[in-house]
């Protein structure tokens, strides 16, 4: 169930809680997290996917479970102005090189700012049920709106 | 690059003054500080050493002791050798994050001027703020006397900072009684005193972009425990450190110091346990009754107040002729027996002398504590010592005006 964008991303990749229970001897020093595995001076130049994180890392671990809603994207509408991206409070809109790629619905927590921002008409992402099939709700896109005299 | 201070080989300086030195001399990154009585010369002395050049480190002006712990938090996170000094109700709005810098094992240094907690209002000295902090997770050290608060402050760095404890140090020393006494010390030169305490060495420090780390993280029923007892037994463990800290000053500059300090126990049939400037009171007084009356009188005194030195006191108890123990608390008890008096019972409870433990609460608000005082507490000891039980009331109070209060007697029935 990898859902990060390359095959070796870890992101999502255990449920928030589920990391291993290590004894008193074992925990880290002072509480502290790190968020890579080992040197990782470049990765500010790094996209997420090419980074090391660490277990304990909120980037590995998936909190999909505390959505009731989410956003669908559809690609056909979008004009990829970066509204989304640059609003969404949880880092969850995916874009590279000013296109944008989908949601990181691991992290996501359904709040539809992303859907507020966006300027297109109709909108280029809105809010469903979680449990709503992607297919469907692009089938039942609304269409575009007239402006009202 | 920080200039040296001329320094002769003995100085007079009160408590306060020597504590400043040494934060001088340990040339420390990042003091955020606020200003008290009676600790308030420490800062004022160090303010004064950065505007003349003889620091390079950061001085930083804060609005409250909780600004001032807080800087101190975020510039040991940082990665940087850091001190504040604070007293009373200072020490008091520091005490959420105090917590803070222990639980993230941050070596802060802080000389604390021990004064009493309001209300009423006080300035003077008493232990109610040493004894706030001694759940907080800091090793607590405390000095006896002006040269006693520029040695141990020194100490203090090599102590906290060890790659083995990374735990913060209070550096305590009585409010006016040591802090503003002019005594002779004796310091160190400057490049003596700073090989001494050694470059610092960062640990998890925020500044190390190769390494990017969260300081200050949130942890429920599932990790909490297992973080605070490795803390736990970092403090614990620290004591072979001190000890090793200790050995190696008493090799630069000949002046022993143990976590607990122990006179004339060898033969001893009573004894007082206490803390601070009153230890150099019942020194004084055992010696004048043991010439004058023939009674063999021993003191005790835990250089070390955190972490507790359960080891040593027993070891100093643990003396085949010790009948009766006194120990006296100078902070008032809050609805309990004394703290001291808690701790050392529970450390005498298991030698094979089993002395017989009685507690003072004394001093308060800096209420004074004179060697005829001490005395009648021995004489008092060794009444009980002679009628094999204990003749007064388990609890009581020193230099108390009013009807005599005191609470519990020992059951006979």
């Amino acid at each position: 169930m990898s859902k990060g964008l390359e095959g070796n991303d870890n992101r999502g990749a255990r449920e928030l809680g589920a990391e291993e229970k290590v004894g008193w001897d074992q925990v880290t020093q002072g509480v502290v997290l790190h968020s890579f595995v080992g040197e990782s001076e470049n990765s500010a130049f790094l996209k997420p996917e090419e980074r090391e994180y660490n277990d304990f890392n909120s980037y590995t671990a998936t909190v999909a479970s505390w959505r009731i809603v989410k956003p669908v994207y559809n690609r056909d509408i979008c004009i990829d102005c970066q509204n989304c991206w640059v609003w969404c409070p949880d880092t969850s809109i995916i874009s590279r090189d000013k296109q944008m790629l989908g949601i990181d619905y691991d992290h996501c927590k359904g709040c539809g700012v992303c859907v507020e921002v966006c300027p297109t008409n109709p909108k280029s992402l809105l809010m469903f049920g979680e449990a709503e099939e992607t297919e469907t709700a692009l089938a039942n896109w609304p269409e575009k709106k007239k402006k009202e005299k | 690059m920080a200039k040296e201070f001329e320094l002769n080989d003995v100085e007079v300086w009160d408590g306060n003054y020597a504590a400043s030195q040494a934060l001088r001399q340990a040339q420390i990154d990042v003091v955020a500080a606020y200003p008290i009585t009676p600790s308030t010369p420490i800062v004022e002395g160090y303010g004064a050493y950065v505007a003349n050049g003889y620091v390079d480190g950061e001085f930083v002006m804060v609005e409250s002791e909780h600004g001032a712990m807080s800087g101190c938090v975020g510039a040991a996170a940082a990665g940087g050798r850091v001190a504040t000094a604070t007293s009373s109700q200072g020490f008091a709005l520091m005490a959420e994050v105090l917590y803070q810098a222990s639980g993230m094992r941050l070596p802060i240094v802080m000389t604390v001027v021990n004064r009493a907690l309001a209300s009423p209002l006080n300035v003077r000295g008493d232990h109610s703020d040493m004894y706030l902090g001694r759940d907080s997770g800091w090793i607590q050290i405390d000095a006896f006397n002006a040269q006693e608060a520029y040695d141990l402050a020194l100490c203090a760095f090599r102590i906290g900072e060890h790659k083995d404890v990374r735990l913060p140090v209070m550096m305590h020393q009585d409010g006016f009684t040591t802090s503003h006494k002019a005594q002779n010390v004796y310091p160190l030169k400057d490049s003596v005193a700073y090989k001494f305490v050694g470059d610092f060495v960062p640990v998890d420090d925020m500044l190390d972009f190769s390494r990017p780390v969260t300081h200050g993280a949130q942890t429920e029923e599932d990790w909490h425990y297992e973080h605070k007892a490795k803390q736990h037994k970092a403090l614990m463990d620290s004591r072979t450190v001190i000890d090793d800290v200790f050995a190696e000053f008493k090799e630069i500059t000949g002046r022993e110091y143990k976590r607990v300090e122990s006179y004339m126990m060898e033969d001893a049939e009573v004894a007082l346990v206490l803390l601070g400037s009153s230890v150099e009171t019942a020194v004084l007084a055992a010696k004048q009754l043991r010439e004058e009356e023939g009674l063999k009188v021993g003191v005790v005194a835990p250089r070390c107040f955190r972490p507790f030195p359960y080891d040593l006191v027993r070891e100093a108890l643990d003396v085949p002729s010790l009948k009766s123990v006194c120990c006296l608390d100078k902070s008032a008890p809050g609805g309990a027996m004394g703290a001291l008096f808690n701790e050392v019972s529970a450390a005498a409870y298991s030698t094979k002398a089993r002395p017989m433990m009685t507690n003072y609460i004394y001093g308060l608000g800096g209420r004074d504590f004179a060697v005829d005082e001490a005395k009648r507490i021995m004489r008092e000891q060794k009444a009980h010592a002679d009628a094999g039980h204990i003749t007064t009331d388990i609890q009581q109070f020193s230099g108390l005006r009013g009807p005599k209060l005191g609470f519990f007697k020992t059951r006979r029935d």
